[in-house]
């Protein structure tokens, strides 16, 4: 049984590294891009914080490797979906997958694993070596992403960036049963991505927005997305207190993941119900 | 003078190899070896104004090579083309203001709109004045009778309403030469037939010249008096479809039903099967001709019915085919 | 039968092909107007998405007050000058945009070959994408507000430049535009290096060029001329001195770089482009 949900998570995953392998001018393409504004981001940072001397709620010694650290997991963000499970409801097959002897929410999610961490590790290993060891050699220090204090901040970091790839899959999820509720769960997919965007904390630092913005910030799900994650590499989120986090982190992909379930079985049976 | 003059015409294209294995994928990345390859090579051939001609030939044979050279989309690599007293490419928007095309696979019609919006439209980009374009749009509906489908969008018409769509759309600027790419591609016997009766038609009373690749061998039969086979780039052979038939299967067929089962002997005539009283026949008309042999069978035996036929057209094609592989290698060179 | 017409070349005047531009357009609109939820949808989601860009603006301002000596109004100008430029030039270019795909490898550009017009004319012709119009009215509403909050003079002078600035904007966003579309007759895999162009751009010439570093701002200034049609331009309209030490009459001239990259980009596009693709008919 659970080796038919790792197969799928296989089959996705060489399927997506074959196409970036064979696209390798594609690929290159797409580091350029992701180079061209990392270092337009770091510029805009540099020249607002050049503007203050007060002490801010984040170094840009920190915004720096975090902007860095953003580039290279871009993949690992819920914005898009999988264009086969989506194709799949699109066509009404989807009622064919019923009669497979597995969980779907279990099967459709280890294919969302796949999704996610296929692009992203492919992308985040040259991205992370080019900003750590190339900036600095070709002199641009002040630019460079730097690594993490010690190597329990790393471990740390590490599994803070689990928890944060099961948030995204568990939101992903979601993403792909509106589409099963409703077609027109198409339209909410479209901006959706550029709400996770901005509350994750991927445009801007959450710590930089307005301070009587930050106790709904610090609360609401998107933030396990790439806040938590990176400011415990950043040292910004002190080992100390980083346990409440990756704890809000699990609680909300666990909220969810009960919460996909529990719709993707309702339209499922109301689908039996009208045999479409 | 001829409408179309080809001569000489070749085409090579450079092809990029990719070498195997992941060793092949890297040192793929610094250098690419690439090898020239003959799509065409030293084709000749000229078509008068008002012939229907077919050219066939199997996939990746030239066909759609020639197709492109001549209606100025591709550039050959050597050779002469001259069509209408212009070289295609080099004057393209004169020569294509003349000539009609249709892709039996791709609609020229836009998607969304309702046909009537798409003739419209074609009108402006061929610039035909106002007058002129509504007696020839109203004259070509009215032939191939889509009367009813053209307030319809592009994308609900059936593959065969499509296809009559198409053809007219390619005639409202009374191009004086139409190419047709596998325009019966796909289609039903009853659209087919409408098709090839208007096909036929135009040819006839517009006096539009006609260029038609197909596979189906029955448009071959049905509608061209001379066909252009082509295949590795090279014509095989060219002529009236008559011609073709004697120079590569001279034979004739003959199916002959007896009234006895008895033993059949007729100088001339080869026995190819039997079954019981149904015999099929085989004989070369240039040794005896129809009416002789029927005479010497009806004098030897009695006969019950009696029906001569041509061999199968695609017999003949693919004895063309197994001929020129025969007799010449692939023409493939190398490059730097 | 002879049916050769327009003796005076097969090119046409302009009138007449503004003409037929004027029939795609009116077609496309008809045909867009047959979805007219799904465009709802793609207009809506499209204003809530840019505006989200905005936010980000704001956040910045809200924590440090000010951007290298410019205030948030400033850089709204700035912002909503680029995307209502880059909305346009976006909605007209779609049959550029979507050249490599749709054109080269499903082999729609041999039908466009066929027609005696200009292939340019036709792709320009493919689509006006009115779902931009969502980013386009952000960007406009966020100029506005950007303007009204300083001391710029509404009159007719104004409008006059700001419409200069933004047409010769959209040239040089067309001009992208074509020469992504030229670079996809050769390859289509390497076209999101192309985006760095747009979207990049489009992203790095919302905040004043002033900002960066000089090898990037001469990038933007010498190779891809986008501070030419945004930043110094601006610095007039805003009566700003530029920090970077440019006069005025620069400022005021450059803008035509816009329409010159146009110019030169159609031109690479149809003989470059063209004469490689009927030579290889790939």
């Amino acid at each position: 049984m659970s080796s038919t949900y790792f197969s799928a998570y296989v089959a996705v995953i060489s399927a997506r590294y074959r196409g970036l392998l064979q696209y390798r001018a594609a690929a290159f393409a797409g580091f350029v891009t992701q180079l061209f504004w990392g270092c337009i981001k770091i510029m805009i940072m540099f020249a607002f914080f050049a503007a203050s001397d007060e002490p801010q709620p984040m170094s840009i010694v920190e915004v720096v490797s975090y902007i860095w650290l953003g580039q290279a997991m871009l993949g690992m963000l819920p914005w898009s979906i999988d264009k086969d499970i989506e194709a799949m409801i699109r066509s009404g097959d989807v009622s064919y997958e019923l009669v497979r002897p597995l969980d779907l929410y279990t099967f459709w999610f280890c294919r969302t694993i796949a999704l996610r961490t296929a692009t992203t590790t492919l992308r985040a290993i040259p991205m992370v070596i080019f900003a750590m060891i190339g900036l600095p050699l070709v002199g641009a220090v002040d630019w460079a992403l730097l690594p993490p204090a010690d190597l329990i901040t790393f471990l740390a970091f590490v599994i803070s960036l689990g928890c944060a790839l099961m948030l995204a899959c568990a939101f992903t999820m979601l993403m792909h049963v509106v589409l099963v509720w409703t077609i027109s769960g198409e339209g909410l997919n479209r901006f959706i991505p550029a709400i996770v965007n901005v509350f994750s904390g991927m445009i801007v630092p959450l710590p930089l927005f307005p301070d009587w913005m930050q106790g709904f910030l610090e609360w609401q799900p998107f933030r396990g997305l790439v806040d938590v994650p990176f400011r415990i590499y950043t040292g910004n989120i002190p080992l100390g207190s980083a346990a409440p986090d990756v704890a809000l982190q699990l609680l909300w992909a666990a909220v969810f993941i009960w919460l996909g379930r529990r719709m993707l079985t309702g339209s499922m049976r109301r689908m039996v119900v009208q045999g479409g | 003078m001829a409408q179309i003059i080809v001569e000489g015409l070749s085409k090579f294209f450079q092809v990029a190899e990719r070498r195997p294995g992941l060793w092949g994928a890297v040192s793929g990345l610094l250098r690419r070896d690439h090898r020239s390859v003959a799509a065409l090579q030293d084709v000749s051939f000229e078509i008068n104004a008002g012939e229907l001609v077919g050219y066939i030939g199997p996939n990746g044979a030239g066909k759609s090579t020639t197709i492109k050279i001549l209606s100025g989309i591709l550039v050959p690599t050597a050779g002469r083309c001259e069509v209408r007293g212009r070289v295609p490419w080099l004057e393209r928007h004169q020569h294509v203001a003349d000539i009609g095309v249709v892709f039996g696979q791709r609609s020229q019609l836009w998607w969304d709109l309702p046909v009537m919006e798409s003739f419209d439209l074609l009108r402006d980009i061929y610039r035909v004045p106002a007058s002129e374009y509504r007696d020839t749009r109203d004259q070509l509906i009215a032939e191939m009778s889509i009367e009813p489908l053209l307030a319809t969008p592009v994308r609900q018409l059936s593959l065969g309403q499509r296809m009559r769509c198409d053809l007219v759309a390619s005639l409202l600027h009374c191009p004086s030469i139409l190419f047709l790419d596998e325009p019966t591609i796909g289609l039903d016997a009853v659209s087919r037939l409408a098709l090839r009766h208007f096909i036929r038609r135009i040819n006839r009373e517009r006096g539009t010249t006609i260029i038609l690749t197909t596979h189906d061998m029955d448009d071959i039969e049905a509608l061209c008096e001379r066909v252009i086979v082509i295949g590795r780039g090279t014509i095989l052979s060219d002529g009236p479809l008559a011609g073709l038939r004697e120079q590569l299967d001279p034979e004739r067929r003959m199916k002959v039903e007896l009234v006895n089962d008895e033993r059949f002997d007729v100088e001339h005539a080869r026995v190819i099967s039997r079954e019981g009283t149904m015999l099929q026949l085989s004989f070369d008309p240039r040794r005896i001709t129809t009416p002789e042999l029927i005479r010497r069978i009806s004098e030897s035996h009695e006969v019950r019915d009696l029906l001569v036929e041509y061999p199968p057209i695609e017999e003949l094609i693919a004895k063309l085919y197994a001929d020129s592989a025969d007799s010449k290698p692939a023409v493939i060179e190398p490059s730097a | 039968m002879d049916s050769t017409r327009s003796p005076e070349g097969a090119r046409g005047g302009f009138a007449e092909n503004v003409a037929l531009y004027g029939r795609y357009i009116s077609i496309s609109i008809m045909s867009q107007m047959q979805y007219k939820l799904s465009f709802l949808l793609a207009v809506v989601s499209q204003l809530l998405v840019t505006s989200l860009g905005v936010l980000g603006i704001w956040v910045m301002f809200s924590r440090f007050g000010s951007l290298g000596g410019w205030g948030l109004h400033e850089v709204l100008v700035f912002y909503g000058l680029v995307n209502v430029a880059f909305a346009i030039a976006d909605a007209l270019a779609t049959g550029f945009d979507r050249f490599g795909s749709e054109y080269i490898r499903q082999g729609g550009f041999d039908r466009l070959l066929l027609r005696p017009r200009s292939v340019s004319l036709q792709l320009l012709g493919h689509e006006l994408a009115l779902r931009r119009l969502g980013g386009f009215t952000q960007g406009l509403i966020v100029l506005t507000w950007g303007l009204g909050h300083l001391d710029v003079p509404f009159d007719p002078a104004t409008l006059l430049f700001t419409l200069y600035i933004i047409g010769c904007a959209v040239c040089l966003f067309l001009a992208i535009f074509i020469l992504q579309a030229t670079l996809s007759f050769w390859t289509v895999e390497s076209i999101e290096l192309m985006n760095t162009m747009t979207y990049g751009g489009v992203e790095a010439s919302q905040y004043p060029m002033s900002i960066y570093e000089p090898w990037f701002r001469h990038f933007f200034t010498f190779v891809v001329p986008l501070a030419c049609v945004t930043y110094f331009p601006v610095l007039v309209l805003l009566g700003r001195d530029d920090p970077v030490g440019t006069s005025r009459w620069f400022q005021m001239l450059c803008p035509l770089a816009g329409p010159i990259f146009l110019m030169v980009s159609i031109q690479v596009f149809e003989r470059l482009g063209v004469r490689y693709y009927t030579s290889t008919g790939s």
